[in-house]
């Protein structure tokens, strides 16, 4: 686990909450603490009431493939091991949309509207990813 | 208040497009620069603006190399591919506010034997949020963060990679035409549909180059211009446009729509004229389909019609809008769009190697960091 090549990610006061919440199994979104609108990215302004006052909120972790691609190519050497990878782009039922590789979902399985669930894949010891995985029927 | 023709296009100056050097960018840059200049029948001491893209030389270098006494304004445009469309902006609004006569606009870069795109990406800083929460997951590059933009343009309206081929082999036909290009062998839809995959649906041969050079423009207002080497070719219209959630597409409301979207109407409002006016096309290529977008967003069809409205030809010389005549960055180099002035001008000016006969009106764009998009049209003066 000491010999991660891959990028990492640098949190901030503003996103903190977000990683930590992934190390723990729980995937965390920011929202306004006063008009409660959830928001993703973290960022440190609400949009909608300019409010920079901050909760987060656990999301249900579920939504469905918006778009994706599947990459052959490696354009970090960390990658290199994993080609060619699936990306999704997921709308989350919150309202907000995230990215991730998949876990047990392979091309052919790849639609608009496809129901997927967030997962957790533990990299390295302090750092979770989330992951996007088939919702069993 | 408009800026119409309020500057015209006066010079263009290139360096020859390279895949493999050991000068600078800063020598590149200073390079096109002095072409841009004699082009105009200028002396570079008449520069007294500069909008130089960002990364590369700045202000100093200028005043340094050209001795330039009185410099009264510089700025850069921090937009990407779209900062050197958007630059024309810029320059028209501090020449109409009276503080220069002569704005230079210029671009040197070793993209290809200097640092590659890769590793150029995740030192942005306008890209720290994507660097944060997607490059970690392994989305990237350019190529991996747009081929999502593509897919859902795909599955919503029937875009396939062959309409995309359609694009990548006319440009290429264009370069093949070219003194100045850096990939000239002939294309094949087939041979498109062969490349190998980069990101899914974009194939290697949907990728611009990389490459090494410079391009530089002045922009001169419009009571110079007149009596300067070239006929001036008069800006009509000239617009910016930022997409919603412009550095992370994830978050973007509609994939499919860019910031260009946004600037297509103001600037066709300022020139007056619509889309069925122009002549010629030079539209931003870092990857196909990102051209067949924008002939969307700037109105020359329906959003979902792109792909057919590209097939058959229809951006060739004799097609129904000749696009990227020069080659463009997916055949003849990677300047940024800079190039795209360069060859516009050179079409108003009856100048072109691939020239489209009787050019009047014709248009350029910018396209650049996950979505912006800038605009000019131009005119014949």
């Amino acid at each position: 686990m000491s010999d991660y090549e891959k990028l990492v990610p640098s949190p901030t006061a503003d996103t903190q909450p977000y990683w930590t919440g992934l190390q723990e199994g729980r995937l965390c979104l920011q929202a306004c603490a006063d008009c409660g609108k959830v928001r993703h990215y973290p960022r440190p302004v609400c949009d909608s009431c300019y409010s920079m006052n901050v909760k987060w909120v656990e999301a249900s972790g579920q939504g469905k493939v918006h778009s994706w691609t599947i990459t052959h190519y490696a354009f970090h050497p960390g990658f290199k091991g994993e080609l060619p990878y699936i990306l999704v782009t997921v709308d989350l039922d919150e309202g907000v949309r995230m990215n991730a590789q998949v876990r047990g979902i392979t091309q052919a399985d790849l639609r608009v509207g496809l129901p997927v669930k967030v997962g957790y894949d533990k990299v390295k010891d302090d750092l979770t990813l989330p992951v996007f995985e088939r919702v069993s029927s | 208040m408009s800026l119409y023709e309020k500057g015209a296009v006066t010079g263009v100056g290139e360096t020859k497009y390279l895949r493999g050097t050991d000068r600078t960018a800063l020598s590149f840059q200073l390079e096109a620069s002095l072409n841009a200049i004699r082009d105009a029948g200028l002396k570079p001491t008449d520069i007294d603006g500069l909008i130089p893209y960002g990364h590369g030389a700045v202000a100093e270098d200028f005043i340094t190399n050209f001795g330039i006494k009185d410099l009264r304004f510089s700025a850069t445009t921090p937009m990407g591919g779209a900062s050197a469309v958007a630059s024309i902006q810029c320059a028209l609004a501090v020449i109409d506010a009276g503080i220069c006569k002569h704005v230079l606009i210029s671009l040197g870069r070793t993209g290809y034997s200097g640092g590659r795109i890769g590793t150029r990406v995740q030192q942005m800083p306008q890209f720290r949020t994507i660097g944060e929460f997607e490059m970690p997951l392994g989305a990237i590059a350019p190529a991996q963060l747009y081929a999502p933009m593509a897919r859902r343009h795909m599955e919503l309206y029937g875009t396939t990679s062959r309409q995309l081929a359609e694009i990548a082999v006319t440009t290429r036909y264009h370069a093949s035409l070219q003194p100045n290009a850096t990939m000239k062998n002939p294309m094949t839809i087939e041979d498109h549909q062969a490349s190998r995959m980069i990101s899914d649906p974009l194939r290697l041969l949907d990728c611009s180059l990389e490459s090494d050079g410079g391009a530089a423009v002045v922009i001169s207002a419009p009571d110079v211009a007149r009596d300067l080497a070239k006929r001036p070719i008069m800006v009509m219209g000239v617009a910016e446009g930022h997409p919603d959630s412009p550095s992370a597409i994830t978050q973007r409301p509609d994939l499919t729509t860019l910031g260009l979207a946004k600037a297509a109407p103001k600037a066709f409002a300022m020139a007056g004229i619509t889309p069925g006016d122009i002549d010629v096309a030079e539209v931003y290529d870092c990857f196909t389909y990102i051209v067949m977008c924008q002939l969307e967003d700037l109105g020359f069809c329906k959003k979902g019609e792109g792909g057919g409205f590209v097939e058959n030809g229809a951006l060739g010389l004799n097609g129904r809008l000749p696009v990227n005549t020069h080659g463009g960055l997916l055949s003849q180099a990677h300047m940024a769009g800079m190039n795209h002035i360069v060859e516009l001008t050179r079409q108003l000016r009856g100048e072109a190697a691939a020239q489209v006969t009787d050019a009047e009106i014709g248009l350029v764009t910018g396209y650049g960091d996950m979505g912006d998009g800038a605009l000019a049209i131009m005119r014949r003066g």
